[in-house]
């Protein structure tokens, strides 16, 4: 029995010391807005290729999550929003300071393949039988939506309000819904299973994406190098070829 | 605590061997009590106690509740149809490869229920292989619906139902059944009024078991049934939602959820602890 304990404790040990070896290098961790899945993830890979050594590592998801993450203490260095009002969140817990404007994305109507319900304008989306998914109202894709239906003067009943944008657009990849609002860049992202339907009332409801480093980075002055690479001409390539405009 | 756990333990299956309590259980057993309640206290005590009446007020909370409440119920009803004649072939009848049924029978226990919820899609969707052919057949999808929910719900429930009436089974004394069957009942009759009354307790169990998870049941649902107020959206998606934008709503309707879980676990606590 003390055997098997000692075995089980020295391995422990060791597994401990390896985890702190491995975080030796540096290492950078950037909470973002799951729209920019695709284009951070290249912009990582190129970081880590121009800094040998250094690791990127991003949490995507709903930035209204990523907020309240980064509120109660997670160890981020970089953030970036899908909206100003979920930067807000952070920066009013005093916790990162003047964000900058990045990139700005509109929003597409999405359809399957197809289009099997034949959407064509937002009107479309409140034909009777036409199964609709938006982001819920909590996050910046759902608030764009609804600011983008109302400057359409559409009333739309969805059949679901996802907690993100990638899960809106995952019920249009699946076909499970005929027709979704989600911003351009997912719709590029998806292209082949998915196709965008651009509409002139998403210039009503434009979200700036902000980013900044927060105070307490553990990555210190990497994490500035990376935003600056997201805000440099290189960067700004990458985001646009993703379908963000320049803001 | 040296009481409290002398008492249970002797409720459960007689006096215990007298004798200085070894630390070396003692000590983790504690700090696992910890690791589980602390939590619990945590919720209780950033709870926004002065609004909570307020808040629970809400028709959206009682929306959702009532939901969560009237699917794991169905969820739970459905597990039971199926789940315990499952149960009693793999315990009682020889069948060929039981071990991989087994196995098989416990994948949603191991699969991450968003992944359930995507393999439900797969099947049952609009595109799935069973769904299309429902659909153009019956005209029904399940997808966003609330029969998706109890689908999704049972789905990850049912594994442990099946476990649990299977293992009263197996611990049932046999002679009984036996004895019925050479009085020349029929195997229906036997699992009816011998097998059947003989492990109500573990069914009892299993049944709270299921329930419990049903309840909970976050990523299957979310995935599968999308989340709607009213048709979809069960109290962990509205806690999740909620997280996003009102952690202290998200905190009050958790605490909703506990309430109700510990009050119905307590109400069937003996019948869970024999059958334990």
């Amino acid at each position: 029995m003390r055997r098997v304990l000692l075995t089980v404790l020295a391995a422990a040990l060791a597994l401990a010391g390896c985890g702190a070896e491995a975080s030796g290098g540096g290492k950078v961790t950037v909470f973002a807005a799951a729209s920019l899945t695709e284009s951070f993830t290249r912009l990582g890979a190129e970081f880590e290729a121009a800094h040998p050594g250094t690791a990127v590592t991003f949490n995507f998801g709903s930035s209204a999550t990523l907020a309240q993450q980064i509120v109660q203490g997670a160890p981020a260095d970089v953030f970036a929003a899908a909206s100003p009002a979920t930067m807000r969140t952070v920066t009013d817990a005093s916790l990162a300071g003047a964000p900058v404007t990045f990139a700005r994305n509109k929003l597409e109507i999405a359809v399957p393949a197809g289009n099997p319900a034949k959407v064509r304008t937002p009107a479309d989306l409140a034909a009777p039988g036409v199964k609709v998914a938006l982001c819920a109202e909590q996050v910046p894709c759902g608030v764009a939506a609804a600011q983008a239906l109302k400057a359409a003067g559409v009333r739309v009943t969805p059949v679901t309000l996802e907690q993100d944008v990638k899960a809106t657009l995952t019920k249009v990849r699946l076909g499970e819904v005929d027709a979704a609002l989600v911003y351009r860049t997912d719709v590029l992202a998806a292209a082949g299973e998915v196709r965008g339907i651009p509409f002139p009332e998403a210039d009503r409801a434009v979200n700036d994406y902000p980013i900044a480093v927060l105070d307490d980075a553990p990555a210190g002055d990497l994490a500035k190098q990376f935003v600056q690479l997201v805000r440099s001409p290189q960067g700004k390539d990458v985001l646009a070829e993703a379908g963000f405009e320049a803001p | 605590m040296t009481t409290t756990s002398r008492s249970g333990s002797a409720r459960g299956g007689g006096r215990v061997v007298a004798g200085r309590l070894p630390w070396v259980l003692v000590v983790p057993a504690l700090l696992g009590l910890a690791f589980l309640v602390l939590p619990l206290a945590g919720l209780l005590i950033r709870a926004p106690w002065p609004t909570l009446l307020q808040r629970l007020s809400e028709p959206q909370i009682l929306e959702a509740l009532r939901l969560s409440v009237v699917t794991a119920t169905i969820a739970t009803a459905v597990c039971l149809l199926l789940g315990v004649p499952l149960a009693w072939l793999l315990a009682r009848v020889d069948l060929p490869g039981k071990r991989v049924v087994r196995a098989l029978v416990t994948v949603p226990l191991v699969l991450p229920p968003v992944v359930g919820g995507v393999a439900l899609l797969l099947v049952l969707g609009r595109r799935g292989l069973v769904g299309q052919w429902l659909e153009s057949a019956f005209g029904v999808t399940l997808p966003f619906t609330t029969a998706g929910v109890v689908i999704a719900e049972a789905f990850v429930a049912m594994p442990f139902l099946v476990i649990s009436v299977e293992g009263a089974l197996r611990a049932a004394d046999q002679r009984y059944e036996e004895a019925a069957a050479t009085l020349g009942a029929s195997r229906w009759t036997v699992f009816r009024r011998v097998t059947l009354p003989l492990v109500a307790p573990g069914i009892v169990a299993g049944a709270v078991l299921c329930w419990a998870r049903a309840l909970g049941e976050f990523g299957a649902t979310i995935t599968f049934a999308g989340n709607f107020p009213g048709t979809t959206r069960t109290m962990p998606l509205a806690v999740y939602l909620a997280l996003e934008t009102e952690p202290e709503a998200a905190i009050v309707l958790s605490l909703v959820l506990l309430a109700v879980s510990v009050v119905i676990l307590a109400s069937l606590r003996d019948r869970w602890v024999n059958a334990a």
